[in-house]
């Protein structure tokens, strides 16, 4: 996994309350068994005019030249929610996000960002809103830097802020660990509890005679 | 002189009896009892595991089912509606196969939603760890099970290790006391809680839902209400075991069998918060005199009860640019009310309320009676077990001398994957559990209610108030 520790970048805003993975992603984007290919399905529904079409509407933030390059996402509260598809970060990973700022996430969503090398920075609403605010006025020239080494969001004005995030996630991000390889170094304690567990819960433990 | 042990919560215990280490920053390394898959997000965590080399620790303890892709228009094959589907179901197929789990294929008797069938086939048991790549996992938390959504990196992690590095949530209890009345369910209660407390109202909490008006909910409609737990952006939502679990699971076939069966349940019984534990956060709703609740919004939250009107923004509980924009999304304005509203379509099924004591109700509003000209009207059982079970009580004829059509099982349209939907701008009253923008169809208006209502909706041609329709004859529900 792609570590991450620091970048500076466009920041865009997404302001409303409750965007979630079918916005990020439409299901009828994620046309194969695949983790790749997605990033021109990203926010279909408000990027392009038309429903399935690939002419880009104007209006929607990332489409407009002055955000051009934009690496940062500047969300509301509950980003993220809904279906627990992993598309949506897939997506935002492939078209280039690595951070976004968001009064909350749904779980789902901030566990899948950390398994894939973006950073989800919670901070409170009034905070983004000002960075938006400040951004706004050259998105190009007053880029955001997210830094998960010092854990400080500032602007290219000086202006800072600082967030919090849990040990783990933080140390996965950082090292771009593998989950599966830091958890088998825990083989042994796995097999004693599987052992103690199979006679205190017989019936957790199945065999394939009933299909 | 014994010193007494401090009363913990039944997610306390949950989580000790699967804890195996802890890990830095409050996250533990947990034991995974049941894993389940299904073609859309599943697929993608076998054919990736396969390719790092990995394999299935446990695969009697893995299930897959065809629910999210597969068709629901009778005489379905692999062949699907949504462009490209053939291929999630076939290579799922193959997954599976190679991975020696057991699936629940297209044409198996047993196939159906995820949600559903593992209750059903007493996969899901109290006390068990259940994952699964999709959100609504924690409907299967009704059974006093610890059940949560991941994503298909996490899924891979499940499937290779058996285990899963868990950050621990806090403990939430959510009382609801009083008495339902006629008309109202368990999807009302749902849609009650998120309006009052807002979509992140539960974010970083484990719910546990209880009172008196939970107690008096059987197996089904727990489901229900735990299955909404993800749309108060919970981890999870559970119900502590009582003699409803355990008479709901006895002889199911995945369930421990005689014998087994009670020594199992004896251990069950303990699976419920002590008295006297202390919870992080207490939230308590007396349901005596909810009515039915109706979204007129784009988010869970924006419910309100049928005989309401749309709130206005100080009211709305939302914010003004997400308010503004879901008025303009759903053709609404503040004042508009809710009956008054003409609907183009009704849809009955999702794993939230397909199972048959759902149609049984609707049923029960149905007979006798027909959809209103113009209204299109679709039912979609859960499982083909939910399937056969209403066909044998007639429940099929029913629907559809009232004019719906009757499916087989899947989740089908309760989000729109490309292939069949309702069309744009069209309002449908909708049995499912997220009415976002586009979910059911680009640009389609949904308002989200209990099957009761959307029965009560399709006779009208409008949103309707369930009380003011008598059941024409008593039903067997």
């Amino acid at each position: 996994m792609q570590a991450f520790t620091s970048i500076t970048a466009v920041a865009a805003p997404l302001l409303r309350d409750n965007i979630d993975t079918d916005i990020i992603i439409p299901s009828r984007e994620m046309k194969s068994v695949s983790k790749t290919g997605l990033a021109d399905g990203l926010f279909a529904g408000w990027r392009y005019r038309e429903i399935g079409g690939r002419d880009p509407n104007p209006e929607f933030v990332l489409n407009q030249p002055a955000y051009a390059g934009t690496a940062i996402l500047l969300g509301g509260g509950n980003f993220g929610c809904g279906s627990s598809r992993e598309h949506a970060v897939w997506a935002l990973a492939e078209f280039g996000i690595r951070a976004v700022l968001a009064p909350s996430f749904a779980p789902i969503f901030q566990g899948n960002c950390v398994r894939n090398g973006i950073a989800p920075v919670k901070l409170p609403a009034d905070v983004i809103a000002g960075i938006a605010g400040n951004v706004a006025r050259n998105p190009a020239g007053n880029q955001l830097t997210v830094d998960l080494r010092s854990m400080r969001v500032s602007l290219a004005d000086g202006q800072h802020w600082s967030f919090a995030m849990g040990d783990e996630q933080r140390e996965m991000l950082l090292e771009g660990l593998d989950a599966i390889d830091l958890t088998w170094k825990w083989r042994v304690p796995i097999e004693n509890f599987l052992a103690a567990d199979r006679k205190a819960r017989p019936w957790i433990y199945l065999d394939n005679s009933v299909r | 002189m014994t010193i007494p042990a401090a009363p913990l919560t039944l997610f306390e215990k949950l989580w000790r009896q699967h804890l195996i280490a802890e890990l830095a920053g409050g996250v533990g390394l947990l034991a995974i009892d049941r894993i389940f898959l299904h073609e859309r997000t599943g697929s993608i965590a076998l054919k990736s595991l396969h390719e790092s080399a990995r394999s299935v620790r446990d695969p009697a303890r893995v299930f897959c089912t065809m629910d999210h892709i597969v068709d629901t228009i009778p005489g379905r094959g692999d062949d699907t509606r949504m462009p490209g589907g053939k291929a999630f179901i076939t290579e799922t197929r193959s997954a599976a196969l190679a991975a020696g789990i057991r699936l629940f294929d297209v044409q198996d008797p047993d196939q159906g939603i995820v949600h559903v069938i593992s209750p059903e086939l007493g996969i899901a048991l109290p006390g068990a760890t259940i994952v699964c790549p999709d959100s609504h996992t924690c409907t299967q938390g009704a059974l006093g099970a610890f059940a949560w959504g991941i994503g298909s990196t996490e899924a891979e992690h499940a499937l290779a290790t058996g285990t899963l590095r868990v950050q621990k949530p806090n403990s939430m209890r959510v009382s609801f006391t009083g008495v339902l009345g006629p008309g109202v369910s368990s999807k009302d209660l749902s849609l009650a809680l998120i309006a009052r407390h807002g979509s992140v109202g539960g974010n970083g909490f484990a719910v546990e839902f209880a009172g008196a008006a939970v107690r008096a909910l059987d197996m089904e409609a727990r489901l229900t209400l735990c299955n909404m737990a993800t749309e108060f952006s919970a981890m999870t939502g559970f119900v502590a075991v009582d003699e409803v679990t355990i008479d709901y699971l006895r002889g199911r076939r995945y369930a421990p069998q005689a014998v087994a069966f009670d020594a199992a349940a004896a251990a069950w019984r303990d699976l419920k918060s002590d008295l006297g534990a202390r919870f992080d956060a207490e939230i308590e709703i007396d349901v005596t005199g909810l009515a039915p609740m109706v979204t007129w919004g784009t988010s869970p939250q924006h419910a309100v009860q049928v005989t309401a009107s749309v709130p206005d923004e100080a009211n709305s509980g939302t914010t003004l640019q997400s308010y503004q924009r879901a008025l303009e999304y759903m053709g609404v304005t503040a004042g508009t009310v809710l009956q008054d509203l003409p609907i183009d379509a009704a849809f009955i099924g999702s794993c939230t309320n397909s199972r048959v004591s759902d149609l049984r109700r609707a049923a029960s509003i149905l007979r006798g009676r027909q959809v209103a000209p113009g209204v299109r009207a679709i039912c979609v059982p859960g499982s083909m077990t939910v399937k056969r079970q209403a066909e044998a009580e007639g429940l099929d004829q029913v629907f559809r001398d009232a004019g719906f059509e009757w499916r087989e099982s899947g989740c089908s349209m309760c989000f729109f994957s490309g292939g069949e939907s309702f069309g744009k701008r069209e309002r449908v009253v909708s049995s499912t559990n997220r009415n976002f923008e586009s979910r059911q169809g680009p640009e389609t208006r949904t308002h989200i209610a209990s099957p009761e209502t959307v029965a009560a909706s399709a006779i009208a041609g409008h949103l309707a108030d369930v009380r003011l329709l008598a059941p024409m004859r008593p039903g067997r529900g």
